[in-house]
């Protein structure tokens, strides 16, 4: 009983005196923060573009090459055995930072926008036929728009747009009224690219759900501020790209279903997705290598998987409260300059804020930015259709990761003050 | 290291803020688009030919500082001039802006030397020649829209 009570005391203490979460001391642990850039030191707010790589991440890459490197899953040796070992505990390490379930559902892919073609040209080619419709929203991302915009030209089918509100919220209400009973999927963001929005995911997985039309999440931008937790929210598929999320670019995943997986058709034919090859029929691999053609991205998918234990050692409860603060501090910092214009005001917002500063052109501002080195995103953010919807060309977009501070933020805002001494 | 202000010089940011011959050209026989697809930026240029020679060139649309600055630059030094003539400065124009002023015939740029910055700015070369671009994809009858790609 004391002992209980004694350890319940103990654990309790330990969690108060828990360091908490210290981006100083974090970015120590990325070493290209370390530059400057133009005479100025680096202030990296580029995040949702790619975010940079952790020591813990350029090492596990290196060492994977300087111990490791074999051809994995044909191999009887050694090697070949140590690298099949690692990149499978990378597929289970992934399946379990997302809650799924099963490793089997973990589809290693390029990327995000990898994950959404191979959706279309499988889940999509045997589903949506001649007067069917695909669901997409105003907020998506162009990845998530093109592959349905071909799948729909090549079957007949008719792609629909659920539209925002002026603040740069999905209006959930004609989201729901345009789920029909043609509409044989559901594509949609948890978190703009564009603009920050958080779209209400679990609700308008909801809806879909209950007229019976299956969701595919792009967590491109979600899974680094906000994870995905793929069995909670009852999503069909879901796809995100390591680069994103502090690990290698060219690896990415997509988790799905394990019914929708099995009933799917193999996507690229090759090495490593069959059971056996004659010129007459081919038997195809079980999950996940049915979807695996060809030698993967090795190092890569080892990469994600030691920043998933970096993000965890540092806490992803920590790392999302920082970044919770920093982003109301920054939203806040911009919408008190006089000149500058916040684009998208939604109601919950990750990573990303997008601005304009008077009538100065975005190019212009980065321009500007970055020769006091600081590096944002300016333009239409691979979202044109949104930017059509606003009424803009483009914006400037600043992103936030782990590592960014209120100083960042205290640069971005005395770099504006440049813009507008240079273009007043 | 190049200053801001060699890319962004006072002749470049006064076009920018007042381009001149900015807006719809009443008989235009000759206009194209061009198309940055990295910003999005769209300029629309028009010209009317009278025997050969380009009467009146003006320009439309949305566009940064430099490709705003570049077209109101640009409009002013095509009148007058042949096609023949308008691309052989824009060859020169072009080497500006990639190579920088060593090696080009500062006679021939006259004006458009205020642009000798731009190639400290890799990615801001397309925006400097857009307009002449789409000027060029004019006169040679296309009139489609044409891409900085």
């Amino acid at each position: 009983m004391m002992g209980a009570t004694g350890e319940r005391r103990s654990e309790s203490a330990a969690r108060r005196i828990a360091p908490a979460f210290d981006p100083v001391r974090a970015r120590e642990d990325f070493p290209i923060l370390r530059q400057r850039v133009h005479g100025r030191p680096l202030v990296y707010l580029d995040n949702a573009a790619t975010t940079q790589k952790p020591r813990a991440v350029i090492d596990a890459v290196s060492r994977y090459y300087e111990e490791d490197n074999a051809n994995v899953h044909r191999g009887v040796h050694l090697l070949s055995e140590r690298a099949t070992r690692k990149h499978e505990e990378a597929r289970a390490r992934v399946a379990r930072f997302i809650g799924a379930a099963d490793p089997r559902e973990v589809i290693f892919v390029r990327g995000t926008t990898e994950a959404v073609n191979l959706v279309a040209q499988t889940f999509g080619r045997t589903r949506v036929g001649a007067g069917d419709e695909v669901l997409v929203t105003e907020l998506e991302h162009h990845s998530n728009i093109v592959p349905w915009q071909l799948l729909c030209q090549e079957k007949g089918a008719r792609l629909r747009v659920a539209p925002t509100t002026d603040a740069g919220d999905l209006d959930l209400d004609a989201l729901e009224a345009l789920l029909g009973p043609r509409t044989r999927l559901l594509a949609v963001t948890q978190v703009s690219n564009a603009l920050g929005t958080v779209t209400p995911i679990d609700e308008i997985i909801r809806r879909a759900h209950s007229k019976g039309v299956p969701v595919l999440v792009d967590g491109a931008q979600g899974v680094p501020h906000l994870g995905f937790d793929v069995a909670a929210s009852g999503a069909d598929f879901y796809a995100f790209s390591g680069h994103k999320l502090y690990g290698p670019t060219g690896i990415g995943v997509l988790w799905g279903r394990r019914e929708h997986l099995e009933a799917m058709p193999p996507w690229q034919g090759g090495g490593d997705m069959i059971l056996s090859v004659t010129f007459e029929k081919t038997i195809f691999n079980a999950l996940p290598y049915k979807f695996e053609a060809g030698t993967p991205d090795i190092s890569g998918a080892i990469g994600l998987a030691a920043a998933i234990d970096y993000l965890d050692a540092l806490g992803l409860d920590a790392i999302a409260a920082h970044e919770r603060d920093l982003l109301a501090y920054a939203v806040d910092a911009l919408a008190a300059e006089r000149d500058v214009r916040l684009v998208g005001t939604p109601r919950e917002r990750a990573g990303v804020v997008s601005f304009l500063v008077g009538d100065v052109h975005p190019h212009d501002v980065g321009t500007v930015l970055d020769r006091h080195g600081i590096a944002v995103r300016a333009g239409h953010h691979c979202a044109q259709p949104l930017m059509q919807r606003l009424g803009l060309a483009a914006t400037a977009r600043a992103s936030f990761g782990l590592y960014n501070t209120r100083e960042d933020v205290e640069a971005l805002v005395r770099g504006l003050h440049a813009v507008r001494e240079m273009f007043a | 290291m190049s200053e801001l202000t060699d890319l962004y010089q006072e002749v470049v940011l006064d076009h920018g803020k007042r381009p001149r011959n900015y807006g719809p050209l009443e008989g235009a026989t000759h206009r194209a688009e061009g198309l940055n697809p990295l910003c999005g930026d769209r300029i629309t240029v028009a010209a009317r030919l009278v025997d050969g020679v380009v009467h009146d060139v003006r320009f439309e649309g949305s566009g940064c500082a430099i490709s705003k600055a570049s077209a109101s630059v640009m409009t002013g030094i095509a009148k007058g001039k042949t096609p023949a003539q308008i691309d052989a400065i824009f060859e020169q124009f072009h080497r500006l802006v990639t190579e920088g002023p060593g090696g080009v015939d500062g006679d021939a740029l006259g004006k458009l030397a205020v642009f000798g910055g731009v190639h400290e700015y890799p990615t801001r070369v397309k925006c400097a020649s857009l307009a002449w671009h789409a000027l060029r994809q004019a006169l040679r009858g296309g009139g489609d829209a044409v891409s900085t790609e």
